[in-house]
């Protein structure tokens, strides 16, 4: 009964875990992957005034002008590229929406598109949803998980359209810097190819600056810019994310959203227009606590003997546990019965993944501290 | 310093050790931040921000406000050290606007308040006029929100 193209995605058998997880009462949870704070009270204060005024309608299907105007200037002042929020920006119900529009605007049945690894899980599913042919890239921890331009050519074939990217990285933490990317940027012309830019974590950057990938020279028009307020603001619930890239892209992208979504709810676009007006001093103070909580958890987890490169973005470090012999999903499995810790088993994010578990610091910095006690005994039990 | 100084008057018990961790500075380094901000009156004093009413103690607190006739010479300074003094004052500030002085008072009963008012700030010389605020009710101190901890209802694992 069910179409073949679902049928192909395995049903994630990580489900299991995570609702043994849930079901736990006193379980301490390094397996959040969304920030611990609160959305700030002036947005949310911002979101209750427009509902006392009647802003209860759908919106324009790229989004209400204000929120697009918004964004283009935010764009300009942080990374110095135009996109004009007439025709190439698009404000979408969350980043996950805008990566299924990018996807499918894009991919024709059989067109392939490499998707590096590890990373947030909806990349390869969303490419077979529309009929492509997903092919991972494995980075690896000896390369601080940057994908090298030789690592994306071993994967091109004639089929090859597109190349995921998302640097700060989910799970990894890790951060491609401007020549990193002006390396990959080489590949992207010489095989022109198209680059989804999930950036959702570009102001979760800790040690220098964020290079966007549009922003490099050549590049705008060959990319397809996804970010969105959820990480940043901590507005997850929220959804409201976008997509910037060329006219004709975006007026394909507009297309899927108009028929399957019509539009982000207004309410949600009113809270993050006054996000993207008057909350940087907020989101610098959270980004700054993040910094800290980082510090904490990576000095921790090395002391315990589980390897962690530094993660310079997002809110992740991603220890192996290859020392201890287990898989990744026995050592979550076992660390959470045993001692109430969650952790997400890193091959979750790609076969890649295996031998490390993704531990996310958006949490309390009590909570950090336990919770790596409780691991110091999981993995050194006192006889 | 500004970020070892933000941090400890978020968590006044975070040790140098974590702090350092923290910042990416120096324990040494840290430590002698710390010493010199103490012996420099920038750091105050360490203390603990307590909901009495929840501890079950009465106290009565009131903001009281007080018109002053400004001595030559002096200015606001002379009376306001003097009134600091008195161990029911718990703040001292002087203002903008219909009064120039406000305390903030602390006492057993409505009574000790008012009698603290009328016997010891009232007959001063240069007072002109006192109006009392007894505090009802605290839903905010020192940044922190007494009525309710806000937290986030996320799920306990989420990719």
């Amino acid at each position: 009964m069910i179409a073949k193209r679902v049928q192909q995605i395995p049903s994630s058998g990580i489900r299991k875990f995570f609702e043994m997880v849930i079901g736990m009462d006193d379980v301490i949870s390094l397996g959040v992957g969304e920030p611990d704070f609160v959305t700030p009270w002036p947005v949310r204060e911002a979101c209750i005034y427009s509902l006392e005024k009647g802003y209860t309608s759908y919106t324009s299907n790229w989004g209400l002008q204000e929120l697009r105007d918004e964004i283009a200037q935010a764009i300009i002042s942080d990374y110095g590229i135009t996109y004009s929020p007439e025709d190439q920006i698009l404000v979408t119900t969350g980043v996950s929406e805008a990566i299924d529009l990018a996807i499918r605007a894009i991919t024709n049945p059989g067109d392939e598109v490499i998707v590096v690894e590890p990373c947030y899980v909806s990349y390869s599913p969303c490419v077979v949803f529309a009929g492509g042919k997903p092919v991972p890239v494995a980075t690896d921890s000896s390369n601080h998980f940057k994908v090298t331009p030789e690592q994306i050519r071993d994967k091109i074939t004639d089929k090859t359209k597109a190349v995921v990217l998302s640097y700060p990285n989910n799970p990894t933490g890790a951060v491609m810097n401007k020549k990193d990317l002006e390396a990959i940027a080489d590949v992207i012309v010489e095989h022109d190819l198209i680059v989804i830019s999930d950036e959702v974590y570009d102001k979760l950057t800790y040690d220098g600056k964020h290079t966007c990938f549009a922003s490099l020279n050549g590049m705008q028009d060959r990319t397809i810019l996804l970010n969105g307020l959820s990480k940043a603001y901590a507005m997850t619930g929220w959804r409201i994310g976008y997509a910037a890239s060329t006219p004709e892209i975006i007026g394909a992208m507009l297309k899927i959203h108009q028929y399957t979504m019509l539009c982000a709810p207004i309410t949600a676009q009113m809270a993050a227009i006054e996000a993207l007006k008057n909350g940087r001093e907020d989101m610098l103070a959270m980004v700054k606590e993040y910094d800290r909580r980082r510090r904490l958890i990576v000095k921790g987890l090395n002391a315990l003997g589980l390897d962690c490169i530094e993660p310079k973005g997002a809110f992740y470090a991603f220890p192996s546990i290859k020392s201890t012999g287990m898989s990744s999903e026995k050592f979550a499995e076992k660390l959470l019965k045993e001692q109430k810790v969650a952790v997400v088993p890193g091959n979750v994010f790609g076969a890649c993944g295996e031998g490390f578990i993704r531990c996310a610091y958006a949490t309390s910095r009590d909570v950090i501290k336990e919770a790596l006690e409780r691991m110091e005994t999981f993995v050194s039990p006192k006889s | 310093m500004k970020e070892i100084l933000e941090i400890l008057e978020n968590d006044a018990r975070a040790s140098i050790d974590e702090i350092a961790t923290m910042t990416g500075v120096p324990k040494s380094q840290v430590e002698k931040a710390i010493k010199e901000a103490e012996d420099k009156g920038i750091i105050r004093k360490y203390k603990t921000v307590i909901d009495w009413d929840k501890a079950g103690e009465e106290y009565v607190y009131a903001i009281i406000e007080l018109k002053v006739q400004v001595e030559r010479g002096t200015g606001y300074d002379a009376i306001a050290e003097r009134i600091a003094k008195f161990p029911e004052v718990v703040s001292a500030r002087l203002i903008s606007g219909d009064h120039d002085l406000s305390l903030l008072v602390k006492g057993k009963t409505m009574k000790d308040v008012a009698f603290f008012v009328a016997e010891k700030i009232a007959p001063l010389e240069s007072i002109q006029g006192t109006v009392t605020h007894f505090i009802l009710k605290t839903y905010k101190q020192d940044g922190d929100i007494f009525y309710e901890k806000e937290e986030s209802k996320r799920l306990a694992i989420t990719l």
